[in-house]
């Protein structure tokens, strides 16, 4: 929190509204390709124009990931990536003066394996803001979620168009920081069918929430961007990203002297596309 | 961890959210949550329906060829020259396993629900095999994922899925065996959530899953009740089956979980050995964790990444297992052993030759440890051994090792 009594989170999508724009929130794998690449690529976010970043906790099994998402993993993974690493990467971040907002993104079992309080102390120390963790549905919330949001970090929740009215208060009920909606059924890395129905749904989240509205799943373009921007507080943009990760390696699978520029050329041109936008403030 | 005290009845978990004790839950995205609402509600439902009986009843009977037969293997009792080995034959199902006695009841239930295409995972086809079957007898599409190294060493059973119109598809991510499997099959059901029935082969998965898997292989338990019952005039004082995610097993123990007489042992693969580190004995060599929406004991690293289960048997090939099991484990009211490739190998082959019934590598584990526990026996205590599969399908496989000696 800040001296206003404000979060990161929450300082960021306002000073993005204030702006007339959605925030771009950007994901990548950390560790991906390797730590050291990894953590450059972390650091020229911002300078890049990523208003947040969600930055990906590896885990073997991502069962809610498509095959962009699940190499990065395997990347990082087998560059020797681990949850201790991915906490260490946000404190060298928040050391060299970055305020953007963090949330680590993935699965439970790695937090569950490193134990609840202790990483949540941790995260809270090094400077992460929140998390998102796909396996854990409100159902399960007192394993992380409440603890989570007694640690002072945010818990951001995925709504999704399974989400019905008669549910989506239980999936807001301890969200904090912004909502995800996840634009359609499906892994991350697919493509959006319907750009109409993605502004139905946040329209009707936002009537059961005063929460910034970020929509992910499928956001591959800046001109996607502009497209959900109008609609939304946020735009997730995250496959799309890893793929460049991908495409800019050698034959070895190692990082090049590319790999950070092909990451943050694509960010460049999604910030510009969601500034290409004036929405209501 | 601390051994819970042990409550009144082994046989009323799980509770309203899905744990027997710290194990289980509902770890699933929020795009499945509501499914699997939806999936309890119509279980509950069918439970309270007699119509829904009755036509389990039928399909057990007539389609099925239940109820399978307690068999005096007079033999091997003999040979072991110990407790009296008896054999539940769930081999002689339709399919050649005990998985059909499931996906009848999940079959049925998605008919109910009105759900036009099945989805299902599997390690060593059986439960793929059940799957395409009774999706074939009913008019299912039908999708299988299963690991593509299984592929490869499952041929039979991959020709078979095919045969009756299943769609198999290889899974080429991770370490290519069951657990990339469900993956995958988790995957597709998150895409395809309005049309899609998931009919998970196992104990395992988020609620209801576990508690719905253990209800339709109960059959098995209490049959063998009966069985003995007529045979013998009294219980078995121990019964003994195969772990991989554990719903052969589940379905034996489930009904006599609260007769303090019987002794019960389950039986995990420990592949190489345990101190190898090459095994698939989460409960011996793990610890408990959160994978395919449920906390389980699961083979993992210091970081919580999954490891690599090792296996000759495909079906047991699995980093996990159903939380019950981590629960009567934790509770004490489970034995859980293990036997190695090795072991399960030369069961394989001395039930074979003594008792003319070639087992499933995956049953052939069991057996291996009664080779050891019945000598230990008084020759009038009665062992079931849960026979919970036929081992053609592992002929070109066990061929192949013995041939390379």
């Amino acid at each position: 929190m800040t001296e206003t009594g404000q979060t990161r989170i929450q300082n960021r999508f306002q000073a993005c509204a204030r702006e007339g724009r959605a925030a771009l929130v950007t994901f990548v794998t950390a560790g991906d390709p390797d730590f050291e690449t990894s953590s450059a690529i972390l650091n020229a976010l911002p300078a890049a124009g990523a208003d947040v970043i969600e930055l990906g906790v590896p885990f073997t099994d991502p069962m809610a990931d498509g095959v962009p998402v699940q190499l990065a993993g395997q990347r990082a993974l087998k560059a020797g990536q681990t949850l201790r690493k991915t906490l260490a990467m946000v404190e060298s971040f928040r050391r060299a003066g970055h305020d953007t907002p963090i949330v680590l993104m993935g699965y439970y079992n790695p937090i569950y394996v490193y134990g609840v309080e202790a990483f949540l102390a941790e995260a809270r120390r090094v400077g992460v803001d929140g998390l998102i963790v796909v396996d854990l549905p409100p159902e399960e919330d007192a394993e992380l979620c409440l603890p989570a949001l007694k640690a002072g970090v945010s818990f951001i929740r995925l709504a999704t168009p399974t989400t019905d009215d008669k549910r989506l208060p239980k999936v807001l009920q301890n969200t904090s920081g912004f909502v995800y909606y996840v634009s359609m059924t499906g892994v991350t890395g697919g493509a959006i069918a319907d750009y109409g129905a993605v502004g139905d749904a946040v329209a009707r989240i936002k009537r059961h929430t005063d929460l910034p509205v970020a929509v992910g799943f499928g956001v591959k373009t800046a001109a996607d961007a502009a497209t959900i921007a109008k609609g939304a507080d946020g735009v997730v943009v995250g496959s799309a990203l890893v793929e460049r990760v991908r495409l800019s390696l050698d034959a070895e699978g190692k990082a090049t002297e590319k790999t950070v520029s092909a990451v943050t050329s694509l960010v460049s041109e999604l910030a510009q596309g969601v500034r290409s936008v004036a929405k209501a403030a | 961890m601390n051994a819970p005290s042990s409550p009144n009845s082994y046989r009323n978990g799980p509770d309203e959210n899905g744990r027997f004790g710290l194990f289980g839950g509902r770890f699933v995205a929020e795009t499945l949550m509501p499914l699997i609402l939806e999936l309890e509600q119509a279980y509950n439902a069918a439970k309270a329906d007699p119509s829904y009986h009755a036509e389990m009843g039928e399909g057990l009977k007539h389609y099925v060829g239940r109820p399978s037969p307690l068999y005096f293997a007079e033999r091997l009792t003999e040979q072991f020259g110990g407790a009296k080995v008896y054999l539940k034959r769930e081999e002689l199902n339709h399919t050649g396993s005990h998985k059909v006695n499931n996906v009848l009841g999940q079959i049925l239930l998605a008919r109910r629900m009105g759900k036009k295409r099945i989805i299902a995972e599997t390690g060593a086809g059986q439960h793929g095999v059940a799957t395409a079957t009774l999706c074939a007898r009913y008019g299912l599409e039908c999708i299988v994922y299963m690991g593509a190294v299984d592929v490869a060493r499952q041929a039979p059973n991959v020709f078979r899925m095919q045969m009756l119109g299943a769609k198999v598809v290889p899974v080429e991510s991770g370490t290519k065996t069951l657990k990339d499997a469900m993956n995958e099959a988790l995957r597709d059901w998150v895409t395809n959530v309005a049309t899609t029935f998931y009919c998970i082969g196992t104990v395992a998965g988020p609620h209801p899953y576990p508690a719905m898997v253990r209800d339709f292989q109960s059959i098995i338990g209490k049959e063998t009740r009966e069985q003995m019952q007529e045979a013998e005039g009294r219980l078995p004082d121990s019964l003994i089956a195969c772990i991989g995610g554990g719903s052969n097993a589940m379905g034996l123990f489930h009904p006599f979980l609260d007769d303090a007489s019987v002794e019960i042992f389950g039986v995990e693969a420990a592949g190489h050995g345990i101190p190898s580190g090459l095994h698939a004995a989460s409960l011996t060599g793990g610890k408990p964790g959160v994978l395919h929406g449920n906390r389980t004991f699961l083979l993992m690293d210091d970081d919580g990444q999954i490891k690599d289960a090792h296996s000759i048997s495909a079906g047991l090939d699995y980093p996990g297992i159903g939380p019950e099991h981590s629960w009567l484990h934790d509770v004490g009211r489970v034995k859980y052993l293990s036997a190695t490739d090795e072991e399960a190998l030369e069961a394989f082959q001395l039930i074979s030759r003594l008792e003319g019934i070639i087992p499933a590598l995956e049953s052939a584990h069991a057996l291996a440890r009664v080779a050891e526990l019945a000598p230990q026996k008084p020759k009038d205590h009665l062992m079931v051994v849960n026979l919970s599969g036929r081992g053609d399908k592992d002929i070109p496989q066990v061929a192949e090792i013995l041939a390379s000696r």
